[in-house]
């Protein structure tokens, strides 16, 4: 008799979806139980004006300013409350004007701040206004920060939360219980074996006849189980086939760096630039909407703000003595693509409106940056078949979504207009 | 063997019993393919090897290498990676110039293009302007300056000389140079003139010692004019190759082709006569073609003359009747006067729209030429004497004086200015042993070469793309130069040597900057000086024509002048010698190799010759019939050829030869430009060295040389040639042509329409095919190549080399058949045979018409090489396209063998990083990688390539437009190909744009399932019958023939 390997696996399965679901569960009770309350107070704005606001803030005040944190210039939260909308807004338009004029307050944070002078900003009052709303915004927001982190994570946790660590307790629980179900059924043999046998010597021999008495004295013998055809064959198949399947998923990872975190000559944490700070990614990508590369940023860069922030600190020390050595700062490279692939950042990012995260993951919550995607051929395609096209008001596309849909009903993918051809990539 | 059975012989060698026959007789194919290094590997090797290569990539899979991503540390704002920059400058070679725009990656120059904006070189490139930027990644070039053949410092460099400088004053001081046409150059060279006494001699490769001197006698100008071949209907050509190896051919190949395009609404086109000994590119693209000694043009202008005389003279000149030319009438019977007469007749019917032109370095020839130009009145229409050239100044008399001097051991220091007189000068080269007298030698040169070799200084100059320099190619037509990369090695431009050594505290840029301060108080402008000078280097060139630009030309009395000529040429005509068995050597310019100055260049040493197609050597060409007189045994399939032994005033060499149809009788051609001993590895003992042959004895460089002996040495030699089947075969898919004549009564004249013959009668190809056709939605990329327009000059073969990372293969590889050349162009000649006769139509004519035709892939839309792969690593795209994935290929090579073109190219080789290929400088050494495009991959070992549009730029131009929200604009994409194109031949564009080029060339009526309909009727798809719908269309050729 042959046991075919599916069979194998059904019966290891079903256990396994049970106890998947119990696990499931205890991870969805351990999730500990927060008290989510809405800031009933907070007032609201209006949203255009947030978000414009918000653009102006992140291109150009967020090299010096956080809400939360004193940068280069003081944190500005609830900075309304300190000052007058006329002072600020004159503050921010001349700010060396204010201070001249003897400002005791202009003053006092001149000289708190390392006597930096703030950049003078060519606003209209309009985007003053649009900003200042958006850090009022900001500040009251604080608490629905965690809100949100708290929805998130419960919203997770049902459907992929089942991280592997969890996997491997499940599976352990599972041998566990396997063990404890053979001990018992062990255990159980045993003693109806040694009751048929009291009650046979009891009556003297009548109840059970030879064969039956052979039967129940036979002893298991694991020498013959393992030299028996049965056993080699099903342990040889399983063994060549357990070996040939992770050769073939060996090779298929030849290449394939994901997860790659090397160390890198300067601690640069992105989680404290892109997550804390806030910083555009762009402000230091130079490349990504104008060129093919995203651009590792040049240490002039790092000098606009590393020249007066944190200089004491020893990772600094090693941007500021390559910048008066004039010598470059060697980066390892995290995402390499081979040669014969061509990848160009202007055409996803400015012409396809695709997030940076989408390929390089949660980039502002690494302190080491690592390879987040596979970067595989194949990762690429599929998202070339999932992705629609960004034909909104681009003249380029207009022709052809018009011919897209009066042939079909779905949305224009990537694909559909030859993103899946060979020479859009190779070349 | 028993009686009654018939023995068959697979061929003669059989029945010979031949033993080398016998040897391969088991092998299935009777020509060795050698692959280096399979022959001795067994079964046993392989297994082994396949073990270790297992073993070995998993352990290399363990870890990735590490690579790094390193930044500026001050980041130039201009400067993006990844982003090209591109930069107005000037390509100066020897006597040549170019206005360019340098295309940059990360700050180095990867590709030149022409500037547009310029009037004098028309934004278009040659063969070698396109290779100069892989001269700059030589890694033959000094790196530093030399001392007595020891490596120094400028500062120690500059003391020595100055201190020789001072200490002899009594003995002559030589510069010696090429004709230099940067006005900022000449002050430079002046001030140091004044100051330490010198003379500045300058010399040309190729002497224009006679028209100077011609002109100068004529109207008192010793400059070239400027001709208009567009404004010429009849062109007579004595030789003169001014399609090929002539000064800026770039200009005249744009002049003589706008009167040759025609279509349906013009019907006109100029016609060229040609009387030439070697077949040239002009010869080539000639109507009428004679071939003819060059020692008789005398008598051919003479005779010219004195029809014209006869025919017109009372009507132009009609203050004197002109004289007619007296010479000894028994030489008349040696040239054609059937077609000269026709000649003439076509002259007086354009009078004012016609032009001769000779390369005669003869003085009383040229003036002949001049004169009946004059008679035709052609100054002032097709020739202007006002906008002179100055980049041909070269004086050869000066040189008499100078080798005086050199005799009597009378000069003191020798300069030689980026020149290698010893290879290239036909005086200097004769004088090498002389010049131990000379206590001070100098040189410029970028390398230690046979000049460079025999100075105690070499200085070496920055290349022309890192120097700062004004140009004035055309008098008053200026050109800027500017550095698009840092210097690479210590090298310091000349004239900064010359500033410092005249004790001038100045650079040679602010030099330039101050000339241009004061030129800008001339041309009344106003703004301030840095816009005007940052505005001249933006755009590269500036004209700026003085108001007292007078229009005047001469029209003096011939008279005066024909007393001169007319002894002078007898006396050329009394030289001729009727009758012998010598021959007249006719030395030329090529256009691949051309000088020699770039010798050292793979790129150009791979170029095939646009005529002989032979390249990596240069060869004796040979009249057939002369050929068959010397026994020239030649063979095409392995190419191999005799060598012929010259014999010139004692002397012998051995030449390999070839069989060159066009070829006149009695005469034979070699080219210059080879033979160098010190170019550098690629350069170093290719073919023979011309300018050797020169006679120092005349006092003008002479490239015609008679009375040299030609005998067969009987050795065979291999000589790599890329196209050894020389006709068509009268297939008229491939070549279609027509005359003028026939074209103007019918458009459509000379089509070829192949019918397949149906059982619902005869149907054109396209109504029977299998294929479901294409829709291209977006884009459908076609190109149109015109026939009349293509003189097959071969920059496009440049162009395309660069910029698509094409490798060099070498000689060897070259015989193998194994080129890379993604676009070619191939060249056929016509035969006198009958269409039925098979074998005679093999054989080229003796004088035959020839048809260039640039063949790459034609992107079919019914592609045969996509069917049969089997990996589909050749697919089609969206856009019409024949895409090659080169990490997909396998290298079957089925694609290849059903290509109805060959236009497929295997790597046989990895011919980058292997020491095999070190003549593939471009992808062997750190410096030469430079030079590679970082947009398109270098390609491996085992997979096929081919030409694939330049997809790199037309994804950049989709991506600009996709960037800048609108539809692409017709010019957004642009082939390398068609960019350095000077005739526009080559047409490109997308048909589904209704307001492009390309389907306003081609009229394109309708498109249907991606078949074009097209009312151009000139223009054919090569090889229709076959029905594989190709994306490139050709326009048909016409000919405007006289008919004698």
């Amino acid at each position: 008799m042959q046991t075919k390997p599916t069979k194998l696996l059904v019966h290891f399965g079903v256990p396994f979806s049970q106890f998947f679901g119990l696990i499931l569960l205890s991870i969805l009770l351990s999730i500990p139980y927060q008290i989510i309350a809405q800031d009933e107070e907070s007032q609201e704005y209006d949203p255009s004006v947030v978000k414009n606001g918000e653009n102006l803030f992140k291109g150009n005040c967020t090299v010096c300013h956080a809400i939360n944190e004193v940068v280069i210039g003081p944190a500005l939260k609830d900075v309304h409350e300190r000052q007058t909308e006329e002072w600020i807004y004159a503050f921010i338009k001349n700010s060396q004007k204010v201070i001249k004029s003897g400002d005791e307050y202009a003053v006092n944070l001149y000289n708190e701040y390392n006597k930096t002078l703030m950049t003078s900003f060519d606003f209209s009052d309009e985007e003053l206004n649009a900003i200042l709303t958006y850090i009022k915004d900001e500040s009251s927001r604080e608490i629905q920060v965690v809100v949100a982190d708290a929805n998130q994570g419960l919203e997770g946790g049902e459907v992929s939360s089942v991280s592997s660590d969890n996997l491997y307790i499940s599976l352990g629980l599972n041998l566990i219980l396997l063990l404890i179900i053979i001990f018992v059924l062990f255990r159980f043999t045993n003693l109806s074996k040694k009751y048929v046998l009291l009650k046979d010597n009891q009556s003297k021999g009548k109840l059970l006849d030879e064969e039956d008495l052979e039967v129940v004295k036979s002893q298991f013998n694991i020498k013959k189980f393992i030299k028996s055809n049965k056993f080699v064959g099903i342990t040889s198949f399983i063994f060549i086939a357990v070996f040939v399947k992770s050769c073939i998923d060996g090779l298929y990872t030849i290449g394939i760096q994901q997860n790659y975190q090397p160390t890198q000559p300067i601690a640069f944490s992105h989680k404290i630039h892109a997550g804390q700070y806030e910083i555009d990614c762009n402000y230091c990508h130079t490349g990504v909407n104008i060129s093919k590369s995203a651009n590792i940023p040049s240490v002039n860069i790092c000098m606009n703000c590393h020249g007066v922030i944190n200089t004491d600190k020893p990772e600094i020390q090693k941007i500021l003595t390559a910048y008066e050595e004039n010598r470059p700062i060697e980066w390892v490279r995290v995402h390499n693509l081979p040669d014969l692939a061509y990848f160009n950042h202007k055409q996803h990012v400015a012409v396809g409106g695709i997030e940076c995260a989408t390929c390089h993951g949660p980039i502002e919550e690494m302190d080491v940056v690592y390879q987040y995607s596979e970067l595989t051929m194949g990762w690429c395609i599929n998202c070339h078949r999932e992705t629609e096209v960004n034909a909104k008001g681009n003249d380029y596309y207009k022709k052809l979504v018009e011919l897209h849909n009066s042939s079909s009903k779905k949305p224009m993918k990537v694909e559909d207009i030859g993103g899946l051809e060979c020479s859009k990539c190779h070349y | 063997m028993s009686k009654g059975n018939k023995t068959y012989w697979k061929g003669i060698e059989q029945l010979k019993n031949d033993p080398s026959f016998v040897k391969n007789a088991q092998n299935e194919f009777p020509e060795f393919l050698p692959i280096k290094g399979s022959s001795n590997n067994s079964r046993r090797d392989f297994l082994k090897m396949m073990g270790f290569g297992i073993a070995a990539v998993s352990t290399v899979a363990c870890e990735a290498p590490v690579k790094y991503a390193i930044p500026h540390v001050d980041k130039p704002v201009d400067l993006d990676p990844s982003l090209a920059n591109y930069y107005a400058s000037t390509y100066t070679m020897g006597s040549d110039y170019c206005s360019v725009v340098v295309k940059t990656r990360e700050g180095r120059p990867i590709k030149i293009d022409g500037n547009k904006f310029s009037k004098v070189s028309v934004g278009c490139t040659s063969s070698q302007v396109e290779s100069s930027v892989l001269s700059l990644y030589d890694k033959q070039r000094l790196v530093s300056p030399m001392l007595d053949n020891k490596e120094t410092t400028w500062s120690e460099l500059d003391k020595y000389v100055k201190r020789k400088l001072s200490s002899e004053t009594s003995r002559k001081k030589y510069i010696v140079s090429h004709s230099i046409n940067s006005p900022s150059t000449h002050d430079v060279i002046k001030l140091f003139c004044e100051k330490h006494n010198a003379v500045h001699i300058q010399y040309d490769n190729i002497s224009y010692n006679g028209m100077l001197d011609a002109n100068f006698e004529h109207y008192g100008k010793r400059k070239l004019p400027s001709y208009d071949f567009s404004k010429a209907d009849v062109v007579v050509s004595f030789g003169y190759d001014f399609l090929g190896g002539s000064f800026n051919h770039n200009l005249f190949n744009k002049q003589f082709t706008e009167r040759r395009v025609v279509h349906r609404d013009n019907r006109e086109m100029s016609r060229l006569y040609t009387f030439e000994p070697n077949l040239s590119l002009t010869g080539a693209n000639s109507d009428n073609r004679i071939p003819t000694k060059s020692s008789l043009y005398p008598i051919y202008l003479s005779e010219l003359w004195n029809i014209l005389s006869s025919k017109i003279g009372k009507n132009v000149f009609a203050k004197y009747k002109p004289p007619i030319i007296k010479y000894d009438s028994s030489k008349k019977s040696l040239i054609n006067l059937d077609i000269l007469e026709k000649v003439a007749d076509d002259l007086v019917e354009n009078i004012g729209r016609s032009l001769i032109v000779s390369d005669s370095n003869n003085k009383s020839v040229q003036l002949l030429v001049n004169l009946i130009n004059e008679q035709l009145g052609n100054y002032g229409k097709t020739i202007n004497v006002n906008n002179s050239y100055n980049i041909r100044n070269g004086d050869d008399k000066i040189f008499n004086q100078f080798e005086s001097d050199i005799l009597q051991g009378d000069i003191s220091t020798l300069i030689f200015l980026n020149c290698n007189p010893v290879y290239d000068n036909f005086k200097i080269s004769k004088l090498k042993d002389q010049l131990d007298s000379v206590s001070l030698k100098i040189s410029t040169s970028d390398r230690i070469d046979e000049t460079s070799i025999l100075c105690d200084v070499i200085a070496p100059d920055s290349h022309f793309l890192e120097s700062w320099n004004d140009h004035e190619p055309v008098e008053n037509s200026f050109s800027f130069a500017q550095p698009t990369i840092n210097r690479i090695f210590d090298t310091r431009q000349h004239q900064d040597n010359f500033l410092i050594w005249s004790d001038q505290k100045i650079s040679y840029f602010n030099f330039i900057k101050n000339n241009w301060r004061n030129k800008q108080k001339l041309s009344n402008s106003d703004e301030p000086f840095q816009i005007f000078w940052d505005k001249l280097l933006y755009d590269g060139v500036a004209e700026f024509i003085p108001e007292k630009n007078k229009n005047e030309n001469p029209l003096p009395n011939p008279n005066k002048f024909l007393k001169n000529i007319n002894t002078d040429i007898n006396s050329l005509i009394d030289s001729i010698e009727t009758s012998s068995n010598e021959f007249e050597l006719n030395i030329y310019q090529n256009l691949t190799v051309s000088d020699g100055i770039q010798a050292n260049n793979p790129w150009l040493q791979e170029m095939p010759d646009p005529i002989s197609k032979v390249c990596w050597d240069n060869y004796i060409s040979v009249n057939p019939k002369d050929a068959n007189k010397l026994n020239i045994q030649t063979d095409a399939g392995t190419m191999s050829t005799n060598i012929l032994t010259l014999t010139l005033d004692g002397s012998s060499h051995d030449i390999p030869a070839i069989i060159q149809p066009g070829q006149a009788e009695g005469t034979v051609g070699l080219a210059l430009g080879y033979g160098r001993i010190l170019a550098g590895p690629v350069g170093d003992n290719v073919g023979f060295d011309a300018y050797s042959l020169l006679s120092s004895k005349s006092s003008t460089q002479n490239l015609t040389i008679s009375k040299v002996k030609l005998s067969n040495s009987g050795k065979t030699y291999r000589i790599a040639q890329t196209q050894t089947h020389e006709t068509i075969m009268a297939r008229e898919s491939v070549i279609q042509e027509t005359t003028l004549e026939e074209y103007k009564k019918n458009p459509s004249a000379g089509k070829y329409q192949f019918k397949v013959a149906t059982s619902k009668g005869k149907k054109k190809p396209e109504e029977v095919t299998l294929w479901n056709g294409h829709e291209y939605k977006n884009h459908h990329w076609v190109m149109s190549i015109d026939l009349n327009a293509c003189t097959g000059c071969g920059s496009c073969v440049i162009a395309c080399q660069v910029e698509n990372n094409i490798p060099v293969v070498g000689k060897e590889e070259v015989l193998n058949r194994r080129e890379m050349a993604w676009l070619r162009i191939d060249r056929y000649y016509s035969s006198d045979a009958d269409v039925d006769d098979l074998q005679g139509l093999e054989i080229a004519a003796e004088n035959p018409e020839v048809t260039f035709q640039p063949m790459m892939c034609q992107h079919c839309n019914n592609a045969p090489c996509e069917t049969v792969c089997p990996v589909a690593a050749t697919t089609h795209s969206s856009e019409g396209l024949n895409q090659m994935t080169y990490n997909r290929c396998i290298g079957t090579r089925y694609c290849a063998n059903n290509c109805p073109y060959k236009v497929r190219r295997f790597n046989w080789f990895k011919y980058h990083d292997n020491a095999q290929f070190d003549k593939n400088i471009a992808m062997n050494n750190d410096l030469g990688k430079m030079v590679l495009n970082p947009d398109v991959t270098v390609r491996s070992r085992g997979v096929m390539e081919k030409c694939s549009f330049c997809v790199q730029k037309i994804q950049e131009g989709k991506l600009l437009a996709k960037s800048e929200k609108r539809r692409l604009r017709d010019g957004d994409v642009k082939m390398a190909c068609g960019t350095a194109c000077s005739t526009n031949a080559i047409t490109f564009g997308d048909v589904n744009d209704v307001n492009s080029k390309i389907r306003k060339k081609l009229q394109v009526e309708k498109i249907d399932k991606a078949t074009l309909k097209l009312k151009e009727e000139r223009a054919y798809a090569v090889l229709d019958e076959i029905r594989v719908s190709p994306n490139v269309w050709y326009l048909r050729k016409v000919r405007n023939k006289n008919n004698v």
